[in-house]
């Protein structure tokens, strides 16, 4: 017996629309099923998992702060997607921003000023972009991959950073500590609200995802990116340098990856630090398709995503679940938005011919 | 639709009401944060068992919640306030890389009681505790000394941070004090727990020549890698003779039950002051796991030298005691103090590595 996707004669727009939906509510399901198979209470747990912390302005808060660094470089990812450039190294472009932007703040600290904090970013913008533009580099002069140089390039950028902290960076009064010194208050990203720690990285990431959006909605630019994306011959006829694009499209992303860094380090950390992601760059790779390499979708994908974490800190704290059950969610959220998209373009056929000899093979 | 809202609200109520009555015979919340997971076989695994042991101690006045693998950074300032917002009224944070995350929320939350293990900052609500680690790792060296045949000893070190540069000086210092020609090979494998890696720098050292090892990481691989290379090793943080019942000498185990239960009880007692604790094997924070496959004379002179440090009779880091580069660190019969030895970055003579810049 075999399994043949078959694409179907017409593919239904209403469950098009709703199939991120339709994929929320079967994860829900097989997690509520999954919680009840541990013994625990699913509905209770569902509730702590991905209700309670949306009722508490403190936790809403955290939710924005886990959401704005893996939205800031989802959109990045999702126009470089679109463009058919596939940048996995999001990460290293991140870890690149951070460090380009805190040089201002770590070796020069004596220097207050209101414009130490634009400069800040703007520096960490232009080394998360600088990095991505080596991938770039490699593509369009030597035609190398650049899944595989971006993604090597993750571990040089955490290694040099490694380096800097524990060596040239490292703070003097910090007991021999693998960090730099604390950031002075001018060079702290503000917190928006009095009520928690949110800061400034959520303006960024909403208005990079509007302005995206914008760009390939109304701009020839954007017209463009899809054009190369989806056939490249066509856009050359067009007079669109596909080149150009893998600058762009790489050079973009790299830039919304450091500032998000950047903003990161500046706004949440206060000082560089051997670690200072929790692999949002990787995790950027999941919300950008999750919202289906939308920039509006993938304000609520990130969203979606930052619950997974809290809830499953919420739920390990409260009802003493392993904290892999956030990891075990994002999956399960990820292969169901994947088979509802697949299974609403085709459908599945078993074959059963010739099946004995298959088997035996 | 509105009886449905009324029905909402009623249930609502009816809920709130009910967990008003849970509350008023609620337990004291104690708390904990693990870096790693807490079946790591090493340095979390202990900080578990002690929170074991201190559930059985005060089971009947306290509960104990606690969120492992938790990063370094800033996700650990959001998961220790979360836990101070739900309640917690002590929060134990295990590895020296929460330290500013602690300060941080214990300034938000004045009432909470904050222990941090093995750090340096400390404040009316955050105390600190730590064990000396170093007294284990110098009986560790005197029998290194008395069982290689080389003497030469590998060492999978973790971050060039001062506790662990001391662990390095104590065990050179006690394979010294046996044999003076007695050297270290160090690597570091900067982390804390990573079995992959930690493996790799036991073989690199292995292939280096080395006939034992010891670490100052979290995991079992090293002492694995020993035990299929067929030569001896140290424990580390808990007592690891399951993965190496041949392999494993002895082991320091970090025994933070008592320390747990001690604290606990003046939280409780309303007795709790901000203090720091840096406890040695006379306090029993930290205890020696049996000492293993090894002859009776080197078991003998290894119980002697513990009830030495017990007694207060020998201090490791007693001169004369040389830098690496042959420059004079103390002098005969000086005592290092605490201060010098937890911001210690220096090597001690006979250590074959450079310090990481």
């Amino acid at each position: 017996m075999r399994i043949e996707l078959e694409r179907r004669a017409r593919a239904s727009t209403a469950f098009a629309a709703i199939s991120p939906l339709l994929a929320l509510v079967l994860t829900l399901f097989f997690g509520g099923l999954m919680f009840w198979l541990m013994g625990k209470d699913p509905v209770a747990t569902l509730y702590t998992f991905f209700i309670e912390p949306l009722f508490d302005v403190w936790s809403l808060h955290e939710l924005v702060i886990k959401a704005a660094p893996l939205i800031l470089i989802a959109v990045g990812l999702a126009i470089c997607f679109r463009s058919n450039n596939w940048n996995i190294g999001a990460e290293g472009q991140f870890t690149m921003g951070a460090i380009t932007g805190s040089i201002l703040p770590v070796l020069m600290p004596e220097w207050h000023s209101a414009a130490l904090l634009p400069a800040m970013l703007i520096m960490g913008m232009l080394g998360g972009a600088l990095y991505a533009g080596i991938p770039a580099l490699l593509k369009t002069r030597f035609n190398t991959n650049e899944i595989l140089t971006s993604l090597m390039l993750v571990y040089i950028a955490q290694l040099f950073l490694d380096w800097l902290v524990r060596g040239p960076w490292r703070d003097p009064q910090g007991y021999n500590f693998p960090k730099t010194i604390s950031f002075a208050p001018e060079a702290i990203l503000p917190e928006l609200l009095d009520s928690g720690r949110a800061h400034w990285a959520a303006v960024f990431a909403i208005v990079a995802a509007i302005a995206l959006w914008f760009m390939m909605r109304f701009m020839l630019k954007g017209f463009e990116v899809s054009v190369l994306g989806q056939a490249e011959r066509a856009g050359r006829f067009a007079g669109f340098s596909s080149k150009k694009m893998v600058w762009f499209a790489l050079m973009l992303s790299g830039a919304l990856a450091g500032l998000a860094g950047i903003s990161e380090v500046s706004g949440s950390i206060g000082h560089l630090q051997p670690s200072i992601s929790p692999g949002y760059g990787f995790t950027a790779i999941i919300v950008a398709f999750l919202g289906r390499l939308n920039p509006i979708g993938i304000i609520a994908s990130g969203l979606v995503l930052a619950l997974t974490y809290l809830g499953g800190e919420a739920a390990q704290l409260s009802i003493g679940i392993s904290d892999k059950i956030s990891r075990v969610f994002q999956g399960l959220l990820l292969f169901f938005v994947l088979s509802c998209d697949t299974l609403i373009l085709y459908r599945i056929r078993l074959v059963f011919s010739g099946s004995k000899t298959e088997a035996g093979a | 639709m509105k009886k449905l809202i009324i029905a909402l609200a009623a249930s609502a109520a009816v809920l709130g009401g009910m967990s008003g009555a849970a509350q008023a015979q609620e337990k004291t919340k104690v708390c904990f944060i693990y870096v790693g997971p807490k079946t790591d076989g090493g340095w979390t695994q202990a900080h578990d068992i002690g929170r074991m042991a201190l559930e059985k101690a005060l089971g009947d006045k306290i509960e104990t919640a606690f969120l492992e693998n938790v990063p370094e950074g800033p996700d650990a300032e959001r998961a220790i306030e979360r836990m101070a917002r739900s309640n917690c009224a002590m929060i134990y944070t295990t590895s020296f890389g929460f330290m500013d995350a602690t300060m941080k929320v214990a300034a938000k939350f004045p009432k909470v009681k904050f222990e941090h293990a093995t750090g340096f900052k400390a404040s009316e609500n955050v105390a600190t505790y730590n064990a000396r680690f170093y007294e284990g790792r110098y009986i560790q060296g005197q029998i290194a000394a008395r069982m290689s045949k080389k003497g030469l000893a590998g060492y999978i070190a973790s971050f060039p941070i001062p506790e662990v540069v001391m662990g390095i000086n104590a065990f050179e210092l006690g394979a010294k004090s046996v044999n003076p020609d007695f050297k270290i090979k160090v690597v570091w494998a900067n982390t804390w727990a990573d079995p992959g890696k930690e493996a790799d720098a036991a073989k690199a050292l292995v292939d280096q020549g080395v006939d034992i090892l010891t670490q100052h990481t979290d995991t079992t691989a090293p002492i694995q890698v020993a035990a299929e290379r067929g030569i001896m090793a140290f424990g580390q943080a808990s007592d690891m003779i399951a993965a190496g019942p041949k392999t494993q000498l002895t082991a320091i185990v970090d025994t933070w039950g008592p320390y747990y239960i001690k604290r606990t009880k003046a939280a409780l007692e309303g007795t709790w002051k901000s203090e720091q604790i840096w406890d040695g094997l006379k306090d029993g924070i930290l205890t020696m796991a049996p000492y293993t496959n090894m002859p009776d004379d080197v078991k003998a002179m290894a119980e002697e030298t513990e009830a030495k440090i017990k007694s207060g009779e020998l201090h490791p880091f007693t001169g004369p005691i040389n830098r690496q580069d042959g420059s004079e660190w103390l002098k005969a019969g000086e005592k290092a103090d605490d201060k010098t030895l937890l911001g210690m970055n220096f090597y001690v003579e006979g250590v074959d590595d450079q310090l990481p810049k």
